[in-house]
């Protein structure tokens, strides 16, 4: 039995050093087993981060990235000075757009269209099917993109002859380029993209169709007022999250897709960074334009996650 | 009761236009590939001709005979086959340890180590300041450029993390009664329960790998390092005519060329549509598992 007494005893506080030390002491393997890989990430993630002051300065090739003169924000001036912003920043916008117009729904409607079917070995093999295109790489994907829309003898310009249309030229012409990519994206994306709607669609309670079969609802009404409603959480949450990369269009595709003749929709800010950085060398320049993309990405996922968190209560962090 | 919701239950329209959408989905998806493996086994003559829709015609395996005896074709292949077995092993070894002491409450060090790792995720230095350093370390034309700096992703981290946050604590604690360190934990007990987290780990780093492009593109410029994925952008979009030896005229080896290029994808992406049967519902898996506890 622990004895009280009537004053209250002042207690020393144990000095927070000993703590310390008595606590790295008891965690020393899992720091031991941390520490090759926070050594990784200060080396390969960190440390790029503070390369960025090369976006500051005048890189000379020789002179090391953290010497050289320090210009400030001339090489950002410089971008914004030049056609290339609008266009780059444009097209990086228009297609992330595009995608999330297009792209965004079609998994949606795809899985509920899979929810209905009743035959499971149907299901399954469309299912499987769909999941398919996810895997192939992405010079694979252009490759098919490529060779099935060439001019001469890709397969859609062959049935596009015998339909008794002209031939299309898909690959060269700027004002395909856009479809071709967001279609393309959609091909090998909504299969894949579709399996969390799929999971959030049976996780809802059969009771609440039943209640509604009583009162007589139609199957259309069914989704509309039951199944849309009840995923709205994970729709939302895929939606602000998408939302949040617009300005990030990847870099990959978009340069194996891409030719000097379709430059005016297809450059975007990753692969004008590309063209500046590696094949020019101009590596203050790219740096600067890279991390204004950098931060324009940060804020504009940051600004997702809280609306995110305000309307949905929840949210990544 | 039963037939009266058995009537409200059939929507005629309703069905069928599910079951047209769905089929819509499985024509698109399917006939790409069909086409693909149709024209790899067809004469070059009937391909330029355009006469190849759904089946092979003229039936021949000269396609494959030339892709197949090409040297460069296999090296490319060996290295592909090297970095994706060498550089899924490193990435598990390294995924698995680190997330270790990140999924263990009592670490001192979680919330410091965890926001360290989740803000690069965020940001970063990008693809110039990121190429500089790479570079500068000596990585430029060595293999291990196809295994170090992408050695740890992490998400992946993450979903490891939460794969082995979700032991019991009383086993780790009955290990720990028993005398064992953590190390010793880790790696009797802790990873051996998370397998099928493994699994799909494994299988997205070995993917991540074998489709990497990204790094040789910029890393490797010597033809004996070159994994698959860079010989096939030369073969299929850069129209390169390395793969082809044969004369005739022009229209021939323009022909001869396109049969060479879809053979050429049905040889690069076998492996991957081979195995996708049997791994596919380690994929699915995978999306559960970064979504629920995300």
């Amino acid at each position: 039995m622990k004895q009280t007494s009537l004053y209250p005893v002042q207690e020393k506080p144990i000095k927070k050093r000993f703590v310390l030390i008595s606590v790295l002491n008891r965690d020393k393997y899992l720091y031991a087993m941390f520490l090759p890989f926070l050594i990784y990430y200060i080396i390969f993630n960190y440390i790029p981060m503070t390369g960025l002051v090369i976006a500051f300065k005048d890189f000379k090739p020789g002179h090391g990235i953290y010497h050289g003169d320090w210009v400030g924000l001339k090489w950002i001036i410089q971008f914004f000075n030049s056609p290339y912003a609008y266009r780059t920043i444009r097209n990086t916008v228009l297609i992330s757009l595009y995608q999330l117009l297009f792209g965004f729904p079609i998994p949606i409607l795809f899985a509920v269209c899979i929810s209905e079917i009743r035959q499971i070995r149907f299901k399954r093999i469309v299912q499987t099917a769909s999941y398919l295109p996810h895997f192939i790489s992405t010079v694979v994907l252009v490759g098919i993109i490529m060779n099935f829309f060439a001019i001469n003898n890709g397969i859609v310009n062959n049935i596009i002859e015998k339909l008794g249309e002209n031939r299309i030229n898909f690959l060269i012409n700027p004002r395909w380029f856009r479809t071709l990519y967001v279609g393309s994206g959609i091909w090998s994306s909504f299969g894949f993209s579709s399996i969390i709607y799929i999971a959030a669609i049976t996780g809802i309670d059969p009771s609440l169709y039943e209640a509604a079969k009583i009162d007589g609802i139609t199957k259309f009404k069914q989704v509309y007022h039951i199944t849309l409603p009840m995923i709205s959480t994970t729709i939302v949450i895929l939606f602000i999250l998408q939302l949040g990369r617009v300005m990030s269009v990847g870099f990959e595709k978009v340069f194996l897709m891409y030719s000097p003749a379709v430059y005016e929709t297809a450059d975007v800010i990753s692969t004008y960074i590309y063209r500046q950085g590696i094949e020019s060398s101009s590596y203050s320049f790219a740096s600067a334009v890279g991390l204004f993309n950098s931060l324009i990405n940060f804020s504009f996922v940051y600004t997702a996650n809280r609306i995110s968190r305000m309307t949905t209560q929840i949210s990544l962090w | 009761m039963k037939q009266l919701n058995s009537i409200r239950d059939t929507d005629p329209v309703y069905n069928a236009l599910t079951y047209v959408i769905a089929s819509i989905a499985l024509l698109v998806t399917l006939y790409p590939f069909v086409y693909i493996v149709a024209v790899s086994f067809s004469g070059s003559q009937e391909i330029y001709r355009g006469e190849v829709y759904l089946w092979p015609v003229n039936p021949t395996l000269e396609g494959y005979r030339q892709v197949l005896n090409q040297k460069g074709l296999w090296t490319a292949y060996q290295n592909t086959i090297l970095y994706t077995i060498v550089g899924t092993l490193f990435n598990l070894v390294a995924t698995t340890i680190a997330a270790y002491p990140l999924s263990r409450r009592s670490f001192s060090g979680r919330r410091f180590c965890n926001f360290f790792i989740a803000f690069t995720m965020y940001f970063s230095g990008g693809l110039i300041p990121t190429y500089l350093l790479i570079t500068n370390l000596g990585f430029y034309n060595t293999r291990w450029v196809m295994i170090i700096p992408t050695l740890l992703s992490t998400f992946n981290v993450m979903v490891c993390r939460s794969a082995f946050s979700g032991i019991p604590d009383e086993v780790s604690e009955s290990a720990q009664i028993d005398g064992a360190s953590d190390w010793k934990i880790f790696s009797r007990i802790a990873i051996h329960l998370i397998t099928p987290t493994l699994a799909v780990l494994t299988l997205y780093y070995a993917i991540g790998h074998w489709n990497n492009f990204m790094t040789p593109l910029l890393y490797i410029s010597e033809a004996r390092l070159m994994p698959m994925q860079v010989l096939l952008r030369r073969v299929l979009i850069q129209a390169s005519s390395e793969l082809m030896d044969i004369g005739g005229s022009s229209d021939d080896r323009a022909a001869v060329s396109i049969q060479i290029r879809y053979v050429t994808i049905v040889v690069a992406t076998l492996p991957i549509l081979a195995s996708y049967p049997i791994l596919q519902r380690y994929f699915v898996k995978g999306v559960m598992l970064g979504a629920v506890k995300g």
